[in-house]
């Protein structure tokens, strides 16, 4: 065991975890007042459902032993709980394997969140949640497990114990998840909208974001956050961490300022929910290349993603879907964009040490990121698709229509975001209390 | 005893606040207020989505005057509300029958 690669992993955890509310907020200040609490609860939700699961089997499913050396799914029992990873000798590389499975609780429940924001204003909660954990389950978990499953080996290189396909046997490079988070997140959010269809009203009447200071401290908080979520990656306090880092703040630095110089050449202004979005396009399209190129190359995977992003998101008008916040826009394109890049910007100088196209590589590498992103596509969205059309045809995902024009902050939580002066409300103790009030009197009067 | 309304910009609160005070006004009543006028609003965009927004952020000022009065008010108002571009807003000047200060019971001319 290494104390600083476990401080750094433990750390890069805390910073992970610090990115759902930051999502939260981003997502939050979107969309209208009469909203922001539910979406700032599809988050928490996430951090609920996906925490609870991850230690129950989920971390098993990810990293327990492959099952038949097909590359596909952990064994889900193997660490159930986790109870057996408490012992001094429980190691993942250098570092506690529970700090490791801490790390990577963070992203199983950012992935959740990230979906969430395709159905702003119309999922009821409690499906929300049941949705998150049937997802977390049949896909967030396996394709942890093709792509950061690594195999285990000896001294002689021989595989003692396989691990995911996509990671060993396909051999595309995912440093932090862009297939497995950002892919799998935007093709899950596309079916989610399928099944759940456009908001009463869209595209005339969506609101305006009601909170543009929420935007960016929550892209500010998701920037700090990712910071782990990269430069954590390494599992170890080095040299790849460092240049991950490095690389991270770069391109997202390029990413917002492509973003901006598309508005400002396609609407004559450069806007802040531009600049915060392309901050995130940039994080995006980054994370899977992260270690793989130059930072030379992360500021022109970052400009590329700002500039194709920033288009991106309106193709939802086009194609007539209502992915409200534009999950598909931003996470699936970005991730598409900084996976596929990897193949030709990836240099051998970068900690990973592979040539992509542009460093003499040829189409070798092209290909598998290729592979690597289609497959997980098309596995996120076919399952996706089942997992929302079960939660509406068994207890109905979508709210209804009146529920939406009064707001779903009111019809889900009871609650509203903003109070301004003391209205006119007074207070009544709610039914439960007083029945309970009641019967204490009874008792003290017997 | 004349009502003068007037919609201005926010931002010219306070120097009308100021002029009309220089006058001898002695109350006012000020409320905010949204809408447009020949101009329509104007557009925002967010993730290049342009949204129209019509309704403009402005204030209502209003303030009961004597008629001997009334044109300082109403000048001053213009002077003060102006900036010279789209949107500054109007004036107007209704008759009031009777005013009563609630305290005292005062009406008129001594209830200002």
């Amino acid at each position: 065991m290494d104390s600083g690669d476990t401080a750094w992993v433990l750390m890069s955890a805390a910073l992970v975890m610090l990115m759902t509310p930051g999502l939260a907020f981003f997502y939050g200040g979107m969309v209208r007042s009469r909203g922001v609490l539910n979406m700032l609860m599809m988050s928490l939700g996430s951090m609920g459902v996906v925490g609870v699961l991850w230690v129950l089997y989920g971390y098993s499913a990810a990293f327990g032993s492959d099952l038949g050396g097909l590359g596909l799914l952990g064994s889900p029992l193997e660490f159930f709980g986790l109870g057996g990873l408490l012992g001094a000798d429980q190691l993942s590389g250098t570092v506690p394997t529970p700090a490791f499975a801490a790390f990577q609780a963070m992203f199983a429940i950012l992935t959740v969140a990230l979906i969430s924001g395709a159905i702003a204003d119309r999922a009821r909660f409690g499906p929300w949640l049941l949705f998150g954990g049937l997802w977390a389950t049949l896909v967030y978990f396996p394709v942890a497990h093709w792509v950061f499953a690594f195999d285990e080996t000896d001294a002689a290189g021989h595989v003692t114990a396989p691990g995911g396909w996509i990671a060993n046997r396909l051999a595309a490079i995912d440093f932090a998840g862009g297939t497995a988070v950002h892919i799998n997140a935007g093709a899950a959010a596309l079916a989610l909208v399928l099944v759940l269809g456009k908001r009463t009203g869209w595209p005339r009447d969506m609101g305006k974001p009601h909170s543009l200071p929420l935007v960016v401290l929550g892209a500010g908080l998701l920037w700090f956050g990712w910071f782990g979520f990269n430069a954590g990656s390494a599992l170890a306090a080095g040299s790849t961490a460092a240049v991950a880092f490095v690389n991270t703040l770069v391109a997202t630095s390029a990413a917002m300022l492509g973003w901006m110089l598309t508005e400002r050449l396609r609407d004559g202004h450069a806007t802040t929910l531009g600049a915060a979005s392309g901050v995130i396009a940039g994080l995006v399209a980054i994370t899977p290349a992260c270690s793989s190129v130059t930072p030379l190359g992360a500021i022109v995977i970052g400009g590329i993603a700002g500039i194709v992003c920033a288009p991106a998101v309106g193709l939802k008008y086009r194609l007539g879907y209502d992915d409200s916040l534009d999950v598909v826009g931003v996470h699936l394109v970005g991730g598409l964009v900084g996976t596929l890049l990897v193949g030709l910007f990836a240099s051998g100088a970068a900690p990973a040490g592979v040539n992509g196209l542009f460093y003499g590589g040829g189409l070798d590498q092209l290909w598998r990121q290729a592979v690597g992103a289609v497959a997980v596509f098309a596995y996120s969205f076919v399952l996706s698709l089942m997992i929302a059309w079960l939660v509406q045809k068994t207890i109905g995902f979508r709210s209804g229509v009146e529920n939406e024009l009064e707001g779903i902050d009111e019809t889900e939580h009871a609650e509203t975001a903003y109070h301004f002066g003391d209205g006119h409300a007074s207070s009544r103790r709610s039914p439960v209390h007083t029945a309970g009030l009641g019967r204490e009197l009874e008792g003290n009067n017997a | 005893m004349k009502l003068v309304t007037a919609i201005v910009q926010p931002s010219r609160l306070e120097s009308l606040k100021e002029a009309l005070g220089k006058l001898g006004v002695l109350g006012m009543t000020v409320s905010q207020a949204q809408g447009y006028g020949r101009q329509k609003g104007h557009k925002e965009f967010y993730r290049g989505t342009e949204y129209e927004i019509d309704f403009l952020d402005k204030i209502r000022v209003e303030v009961l005057v004597d008629e001997s009065g009334v044109d300082r008010v109403v000048d001053g108002i213009v002077e003060a509300g102006r900036t010279g571009r789209v949107g500054d807003g109007k004036v107007w000047v209704t008759t009031v029958d009777t005013v009563v200060r609630v305290r005292t019971g005062e009406t008129d001319v001594e209830a200002l």
